[in-house]
């Protein structure tokens, strides 16, 4: 495994990423746990191994830009800012749920931190995330915005309406697919005939990028550019990376379509090993007891989080005929 | 009063409320053009003069994308108003309108709001199947959709008004033979649906149907073309003396159910009228609902005259087969006594 060097990152910085990862990580594996005891009556899509994308990209952006994520969304969200909290609390169910437990697992989202609620149509967010972006241009308020979709997700139409609409508008709008080699069990080179998802960039007329996907600093990097530039009024970008799903496509998946030899390879790279190595051998920043440390206040979080979900009350079932229309407060 | 057709009443609308309120746009096919037609039935002609062309902005022919773009910037913001070239276009972009739009506010647990507009032309002009059909039925069936349905140029402005400023997905549904379109435009076969309309604003609440003819011996339900067609109806029959009462409901959902109870209350006989196909239709809806609410004021079975459960066919003929005329109208209203 080549690790890139990195140079200027400084420590609080990189164990600031490292934090945010690990967030996501314990808190997709907890959400796995809580739902094989039966705490969680929501279907899950784990997050686990991909940390570095999501982590990575919101990075690079402002609070006030805007996250549309997938049916995958919980480390979208996490690294958003929506709360673990709100999440969890959701997940279970609670009425205290970042989407007061009408959404769920796939729905996850709070707009006061940018966050959409997630669109569990696999595709269907890329046109609203333009959306967005024309309304961000249209108020000039400098906002970006950012869809998340698989290479699975990049086969649908929607997916190729909304990078079109967004290249001829010039619009501030980031395409992220991430490319975790299967959708649900169908391996890529199966539903994409090119290289990379990116090379359709030019298409569209917008420039494709392709990133190590399990290297947060290289994530980051991508982004920042792709962000300066729909800032800048130069219009989209669409930045494949290259990730790989440590868990299975949803809940009860034995991931048989896929060998143990591919994912021990990827174990070795993912995202939160890759970055310990960074900090701890090569550039020597960190310690192991400092990653412990960062450890143990995420544990700590996540009891927490779960004390919280809980604790919270549930929903009236009457509460089902709420909020069919807006209702002003 | 100036008098005008649908088209120049919507066309009113929008430009007082996108001066009012900077944050309302247009978007859609062929709408803004320079040269071109003002959208496929004039509505936007000359608006792109006054606002230019990033408020009255002209996209691919992308519906998905349409409805997403619109559904993303109401989100944030804006208030878009779409411009469906052909109501039978809202079949491409099913899922933005179904899953998307209607239940971005439910999903959210009400934390998030979609104030857009969505108007599309619907009826059956000689354009063949893929340009004809009457879909406003769909709409009603998806919680989170509001759905409007006006038939004249008054009800046009101020319901359009009262959708631009909902904070919710609004549908209008135009019919293309009632917008009174001119030039190229115009449609063979049109209704002179010209009337007054006040300068300036006003809004036609949303949720309130309107008795366009009193009555005391049945109740006609109508909707957009299907209104004139009741009203044909009621004409002739009085001159047999029957008094027809004809109900325009102007707003499909949330439907003035208690207009309708009322009526029927009084004349103990309905009759529904619409151009969709028949089976598991809007009028099938209202009959169930009277049926439920009002069963011991009726006298006679329900009666439903809709489009048979076809395509829209091309040739005139069939075409005036399939359309509910005033003919079936008066039949079926005669079937009753
Ligand atoms: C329109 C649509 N089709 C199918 C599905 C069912 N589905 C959910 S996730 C998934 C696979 C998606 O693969 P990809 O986009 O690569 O994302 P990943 O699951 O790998 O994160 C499928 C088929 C869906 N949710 N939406």
């Amino acid at each position: 495994m080549t690790v890139a060097t990195r140079e200027n990152e400084s420590r609080t910085d990189l164990l600031n990423l490292y934090r945010e990862m690990l967030l996501i990580r314990r808190f997709e594996e907890r959400c796995n746990a809580l739902f094989l005891q039966g705490k969680i009556p929501s279907t899950l899509h784990l997050y686990i191994g991909q940390e570095a994308v999501a982590v990575g990209v919101c990075a690079a952006l402002r609070p006030d830009d805007y996250v549309l994520g997938t049916h995958r969304p919980h480390g979208h969200a996490l690294a958003k800012g929506v709360t673990p909290h709100s999440i969890m609390a959701e997940l279970y169910g609670k009425v205290t749920g970042c989407c007061k437990a009408k959404g769920g697992s796939m729905h996850v989202g709070d707009m006061s931190v940018g966050m959409f609620p997630a669109i569990a149509i696999v595709g269907a967010n890329a046109p609203i995330a333009t959306g967005a972006a024309l309304s961000a241009k249209m108020r000039g308020s400098g906002q970006v915005v950012v869809a998340f979709f698989g290479e699975g997700g990049s086969n649908e139409g929607a997916v190729h309406e909304a990078m079109n609409m967004a290249a001829i508008w010039r619009l501030p709008v980031l395409f992220v697919c991430e490319n975790n080699l299967y959708g649900a069990s169908t391996p890529v080179n199966q539903i994409v005939a090119v290289e990379n998802v990116a090379d359709r960039a030019v298409a569209y007329g917008m420039p494709g990028v392709i990133v190590e996907g399990n290297d947060v600093v290289a994530v980051r990097e991508a982004t920042r550019t792709a962000v300066e530039r729909a800032r800048a009024g130069e219009g989209p970008t669409l930045i494949e990376c290259k990730t790989y799903r440590l868990c299975g496509h949803s809940r009860s998946d034995a991931c048989n379509y896929r060998t143990r030899e591919e994912e021990a390879e990827w174990r070795d790279k993912e995202p939160l090993t890759w970055l310990a190595r960074v900090l701890i051998e090569e550039r020597q920043l960190a310690t192991p007891s400092d990653l412990e440390r960062i450890e143990a206040e995420v544990e700590a979080v996540m009891l927490e989080a779960i004390a919280f979900a809980e604790e919270s009350p549930e929903p009236k079932p009457e509460d089902a005929l709420l909020h069919v229309f807006w209702e002003d407060k | 009063m100036p008098v005008m057709t649908i088209a120049e009443a919507l066309r009113e609308g929008i430009r007082e409320e996108m001066r009012r309120d900077p944050t309302v746009f247009c978007l859609g096919e062929d709408i803004g053009i320079p040269g071109g037609f003002g959208g496929a039935f004039t509505v936007t002609l000359g608006l792109s003069d006054e606002f230019g062309h990033d408020r009255i902005l002209d996209t691919p022919i992308s519906e998905i994308g349409i409805a997403g773009v619109a559904i993303g910037a109401a989100m944030t913001g804006m208030r878009p108003i779409a411009d469906v070239q052909y109501g039978d276009f809202l079949f491409c972009m099913m899922d933005q309108l179904a899953n998307q739009a209607a239940k971005m506010t439910y999903m959210s647990g009400g934390t998030v709001k979609v104030p857009l507009v969505m108007r599309a032309p619907v009826g059956s002009t000689r354009r063949g199947s893929q340009h004809a059909q009457s879909l406003e039925a769909f709409f009603t069936h998806i919680p989170g959709l509001k759905v409007l349905a006006p038939s004249t140029a008054y009800d046009a402005k101020g319901l359009l008004k009262s959708a631009i400023r909902d904070e919710n997905p609004v549908l209008i549904f135009e019919h293309k033979l009632l917008y009174g379109s001119k030039g190229g435009r115009s449609e063979k076969g049109a209704l002179t649906a010209v009337g007054e309309v006040p300068d300036g604003d006003y809004v036609v609440p949303i949720g309130k149907g309107i008795v366009r003819r009193a009555g005391k011996d049945v109740t006609i339900v109508g909707k957009l073309l299907t209104v004139y067609r009741a009203l044909g109806a009621a004409d002739e029959l009085a001159q047999e003396g029957i008094e027809a009462e004809v109900i325009d409901p102007r707003t499909l959902i949330p439907l003035d159910k208690e207009i309708i109870l009322e009526s029927v209350r009084k004349t103990g006989r309905l009759v529904v009228v619409e151009e969709d196909n028949i089976t598991h239709g809007w009028g099938a809806e209202i009959a169930a609902m009277v049926a439920e609410e009002a069963f011991f004021y009726l006298d006679a079975p329900i009666k439903r005259v809709a489009a048979p459960d076809t395509p829209p066919p091309f040739a005139p003929p069939m075409e005036e087969f399939y359309v509910p005329s005033v003919a079936r109208v008066v039949a079926a209203v005669k079937s009753l006594f």
